[in-house]
């Protein structure tokens, strides 16, 4: 993808921190030699890893087990692991190489991928843990008729995921290729088959360890890194900074912001995505079930927010230190004549050759394992979101009526899982070329849109029924998916259509499919005179009072 | 074990839902307010974070965008604070008054 397109794409690039990732998604990315090194740790991981699956294994029995990992993670544990699952590949390799290339506009991607955070410590963590007990879907449907809720919040989640998961797969194959010298299809299906391992025999337990040992190499890593280019210079910002704007052809405009935000509407309607996107994420939203408490689950997010703040922070630096150590370095670039913007494989690569310049073979081995580990966590995460929706909500609760037996219900999630698995490695062969940022978008508008709405009027406004629900968040999710489609990222650079001609003129739909879903949702429930809109705002006190105190919510359950 | 209707009348559950409400409302405003403040600063007003911080090349769109960092992260801890202190002390009497 080139630097035009991508500020065609504008505002979706944005919200996604991909629009580096995105250069080596379209197929501009050539084999790098084979990297021993890398593959060694990466192998290290991975059996330490299965070693731990087989651990969870033995304790996976029970459905609470498999999905929830029995409620017995703590509060510390669960903030790694939340910012484990978060922390992506993506957002590591592209905003640093977003940094390389234009300096401060990856400041801003970062500061928007950290502020949603807040708003679920202050209002949905601590009502979703004392409400739900494996899915969003718990709660969202908790006073309401179950069938239809739990087939909305099913299509929201596994729209969700879908889109995540391709995103992720194909991320994956084309990092891979980069980074370990092997051929895309292998590194797709090296994920599926990983991810289906983690997750059909370890459950929530497996997955959880997966992020937290991730997370952990990822921080150390970014940790040294970020330490090894600030001791280069005394440990003075301004050193740093004088220097990359010497040797960067941009010079001082790297400092401020650039042009990659234009329109307004654009840039607040991205905002609001990005905000309560985060507040809609199946996967992410399902972790705050494997605490004990609300208490637990708000410390939880506390952790979170500090440890991806503090990544951010590094990214930048780590961006900075790229600009430096690596744009200089004829070593990291195809033509040296050309400077900065002829690194070997891609800005996306600006992290990975800089811990080349600071740490050597080695330590680029190691921090090409920890992204590959990355991708691996987050597909576990995504996988186990959808499994659950399609075995909890659909199965359980839709065609069983909420009476099958536990046997059976892990049964089918782990079919789900496989199935899933399956699909995502057909489909990240498939979609090779399709742009990551595009289909992370369209997750995080559709999480925005649908999932959040549904989830948040459930649990604070009395008057919503079930068909105000279902109305409002269905006007959500199609909204926001047509909204995509018809922009100009996707109606003009995608689908090749002249410049000007797309119908939607802005780059992002949150703030208008978000408007449709709250209004949907007030306006289709203050017209329900149903004898289930009685019902349904019956229930909003009992649900209240067990919301705020968590008199009634699943706890912990026995180990 | 209590009605919710009887928890509901509660002194301390009425303290409780206001108390948190009214928190977790104005954090969320107070962020919301930082994070579009800032947006709407990048788009309409991107010279004035390019402004030379002092001396050096440094802006102060830097500082701002760190601001814009840690303010989540002490909020979040604001939040936090305030509902180990308060809120689950309000929590465990009224669980335990309802038994």
């Amino acid at each position: 993808m080139t630097r035009k397109t991508l500020s065609l794409t504008g505002a979706f690039a944005l919200m996604l921190a991909t629009p580096a990732l995105a250069d080596a998604i379209s197929g501009a990315t050539q084999k790098q030699a084979t990297n021993w090194h890398a593959i060694l740790m990466f192998a290290a991981f991975v059996l330490f890893t299965l070693g731990i699956t087989y651990w969870a294994a033995s304790k996976t029995k029970s459905a609470a087990q498999f999905y929830t990992a029995g409620g017995g993670i703590t509060g510390f544990q669960n903030g790694l692991a939340i910012a484990g699952d978060y922390m992506s590949a993506a957002s590591f390799l592209g905003i640093s190489g977003l940094v390389y290339l234009s300096g401060y506009d990856g400041l801003i991607y970062s500061v928007g991928w950290l502020v949603g955070w807040p708003i679920v410590t202050f209002l949905i963590a601590e009502p979703l843990r004392n409400l739900g007990k494996f899915t969003f879907a718990d709660v969202a449907s908790f006073r309401f008729s179950q069938t239809p809720i739990r087939v909305l919040a099913a299509c929201g989640t596994l729209v969700t995921v879908a889109f995540y998961l391709i995103a992720q797969m194909v991320g994956a194959g084309a990092l891979i290729k980069l980074l370990f010298g092997l051929d895309y299809w292998i590194a797709v299906v090296v994920v599926g088959v990983l991810m289906i391992l983690y997750v059909t025999f370890g459950g929530m337990v497996a997955t959880t360890w997966v992020q937290i040992i991730k997370a952990c190499l990822l921080l150390g890593g970014a940790t040294f890194m970020a330490l090894m280019v600030l001791v280069k210079f005394g440990f003075s910002p301004e050193a740093l900074f004088s220097k990359a704007v010497e040797v960067h052809p941009k010079k001082l405009a790297i400092m401020s912001p650039g042009s990659l935000i234009s329109d307004p509407v654009s840039a607040i309607s991205l905002a609001l995505a990005l905000m309560f996107g985060t507040a809609g994420l199946p996967h992410i939203l399902m972790r705050f079930f494997t605490v004990a408490d609300a208490k637990a689950a708000r410390k939880s997010v506390f952790y979170a927010t500090g440890f991806i703040g503090y990544f951010y922070i590094l990214t930048f630096i780590i961006g900075f230190g790229a600009i430096v150590l690596v744009s200089t370095n004829p070593e990291f670039l195809t033509d040296p004549a050309k400077g900065l913007a002829a690194i070997k494989g891609g800005s996306n690569m600006a992290a990975i050759h800089l811990a080349d310049a600071v740490g050597g073979d080695i330590f680029l081995g190691f921090i090409a394992a920890v992204a590959f580990a990355t991708i691996l966590a987050v597909v576990s995460g995504l996988t186990l979101a959808g499994a659950s929706a399609v075995s909890h909500d659909l199965y359980a609760t839709v065609v069983k009526g909420g009476k099958a037996n536990e046997a059976d219900e892990i049964r089918v999630s782990k079919i789900t899982t496989v199935v899933l698995g399956i699909l995502a490695i057909i489909l990240g062969i498939v979609f090779e070329k399709i742009n990551v940022a595009f289909m992370v978008g369209l997750a995080f508008a559709i999480a925005a849109s649908c999932n959040f709405p549904v989830l948040l009027m459930s649990m604070f406004w009395r008057g919503m029924t079930t068909k105000g629900a279902v109305i409002g968040g269905f006007l959500g999710l199609i909204s926001a998916v047509v909204g995509v489609v018809l922009s100009p990222g996707v109606w003009e650079v995608i689908f090749g259509n002249p410049k000007g001609s797309a119908p939607v003129p802005w780059s992002n739909p949150a703030l208008v499919s978000m408007a449709l879903a709250f209004g949907g949702i007030w306006l289709f429930s203050k017209l329900d005179s149903s004898a289930r809109a009685k019902v349904d705002k019956e229930g909003f006190d009992p649900q209240y009072v067990r919301s705020q105190t968590g008199i009634g919510a699943s706890g912990a359950s026995a180990h | 074990m209590k009605s919710w209707e009887e928890i509901e009348r509660n002194p301390k559950f009425v303290e409780l839902v206001s108390k948190r409400k009214s928190l977790g409302w104005t954090l969320s405003a107070v962020m919301l307010i930082i994070y579009l403040g800032f947006i709407m600063l990048v788009a309409y007003a991107p010279k004035m974070l390019g402004a030379p911080l002092g001396a050096g090349v440094t802006t102060i769109g830097i500082p701002v965008g760190i601001f814009v960092i840690v303010s989540a992260f002490i909020l979040t801890g604001i939040y936090v604070s305030k509902a180990n202190a308060e809120f689950d002390n309000l929590t465990r009497q009224i669980v335990e008054e309802s038994k």
